[in-house]
């Protein structure tokens, strides 16, 4: 065992202080700290993006971020993008177009696109597919996970032209 | 997985870094975007008692051009240079390089200096670097050295870099001529079976100037300067690509691995240099 170090961590805009091991890995203090498991292990060595969350304003894996290097960080996981009476448009558009089947990789998936989209708002096909590159899927086989992320993207588009 | 336990420092400026490298020696490595060294730590096949976190050294970071010169800091991403609109006019092939680096979350952490550092023979960025001629800066407790990109790796993971210490930035002139990223991977995320940078100069329908590394084909990237020399005073045509890739299979020694056999590594980085040298060729 190692000395524990004091972590601050603002996941979905609460703010946590914890102690933890410098050694865990930021999914397992997301999951068994902070109870927040959302993010899912898929494959535990970067492969699989299961575990992916937000961290600042990039996509990471958070199987292969030490808490300790989180320390001070702002993170979104898909519990911050909505909620069962507010779904994001992501969420709607995958239940909308059958995204998911198992629904093990789609927190991964959906919190992926939802970078994605703030990094290209208004991406090709091609595009979507290079951008989700890192998340695996063993059911849907792409198409419709595909599908949803275009639609959403055209959903928030319209809603923001509304908006102006 | 967890990695064996470790001490966790956050040094703020590079002074501090580098004493603590000197008080911790073969104890402490440096980490940056991690996603090398974690995955090592996780499997316990590297163990770091000291772990030096960089991403709070503000000299590491940016990338700038200055006339001709161009200046990573070690910390720069992968993503960032993707994103950079002066790297993608001045220096296309960076970009080239990074799209075609593991996934969009390992790009969004895995930096510049992490994969130049670490030695590792499937790394893109070292043969990249040495087909640019580009020069590493270290700094350690004696002061700072440059060394060439071409001169840095010795054999796998062992490279001229020192245990105390810390590569701060690669830089290079902003190449000219027609330049190309080609890599056969088996799928996204993996590491080349072959890769090759090229950069030709053309003037008029000659080429006057080439550089060609090749990358994962033996345990050090391959500067392969045979091959470019097959190129110059040449159209580029069928006979001049067959000298140059005749030129750099006897520069490479792949070995066997989960990829496939050597000849065939042979075979792929044959047909992957005829790809980026007809690709340069046409930018040029
Ligand atoms: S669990 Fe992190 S990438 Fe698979
Ligand atoms: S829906 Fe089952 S793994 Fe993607």
């Amino acid at each position: 065992m190692s000395k524990k170090m004091q972590i601050t961590l603002t996941v979905n805009g609460t703010r946590h202080e914890l102690l933890a091991e410098p050694r865990e890995l930021l999914i397992h203090v997301l999951r068994e700290r902070l109870n927040i498991t959302g993010p899912h292990i898929g494959c535990e060595t970067s492969h699989c993006g299961a575990c992916t969350v937000i961290m600042g304003d990039r996509s990471v894996k958070s199987c292969t971020v030490f808490a300790a290097q989180a320390d001070g960080a702002s993170i979104t996981t898909i519990e911050g993008l909505g909620t069962p009476d507010a779904l994001h448009p992501l969420q709607e558009a995958f239940r909308e177009h059958h995204g998911l089947q198992c629904g093990f990789c789609t927190p991964g998936m959906i919190t992926r696109a939802a970078q994605l989209l703030k990094e290209n708002p208004d991406p090709t096909e091609e595009e979507v597919r290079f951008g989700m590159a890192g998340n695996l899927c063993r059911c849907t086989g792409y198409q419709n996970i595909v599908k949803s992320v275009l639609a959403a993207a055209a959903t928030i588009n319209a809603a923001k032209e509304a908006a102006e | 997985m967890i990695p064996a336990a470790f001490e966790y420092h956050r040094p703020g400026d590079l002074p501090a870094a580098l004493a603590l490298l000197q008080e911790h020696g073969d104890d402490a490595r440096v980490i940056a975007g991690g996603h090398s060294l974690i995955p090592m730590m996780k499997l316990r096949m590297a163990e770091v008692p000291h772990l030096i976190d960089l991403q709070a050294i503000d000299a590491l970071r940016g990338i700038t051009i200055d006339g001709h010169r161009i200046t990573l800091g070690a910390m720069v991403t992968q993503a960032e240079i993707i994103a950079h609109a002066g790297l993608t006019t001045h220096a296309p092939i960076l970009r080239e390089a990074a799209l075609q680096i593991a996934d969009p979350q390992v790009r969004a952490m895995g930096t510049v200096g992490g994969n130049v550092a670490n030695g590792d023979p499937g790394n893109d960025m070292p043969g990249l670097m040495q087909c640019l001629n580009a020069t590493f800066h270290v700094t350690g407790p004696a002061g700072s050295r440059d060394i060439p990109a071409r001169e840095f790796y010795e054999s796998a993971y062992l490279t001229a870099r020192e245990d105390d210490e810390i590569l701060t930035a690669v830089s290079f002139d902003a190449p000219t001529g027609g330049q190309a990223y080609e890599k056969q991977k088996r799928k996204i995320g993996d590491y080349a079976t072959a890769a090759a940078a090229v950069i030709l100069t053309r003037l008029g329908d000659r080429c006057t100037a080439a550089s060609i590394a090749m990358t994962n084909l033996s345990d050090t990237p391959i500067w392969a300067e045979a091959a470019g020399e097959a190129l110059v005073g040449t159209a580029c045509g069928e006979d001049a690509v067959i000298a140059a890739i005749t030129a750099m299979q006897a520069a490479i020694d792949p070995s066997e691995d989960n990829r496939g056999p050597a000849e065939f590594k042979r075979h792929a980085a044959g047909i992957i240099l005829a790809r980026a040298i007809a690709r340069a060729w046409s930018r040029a």
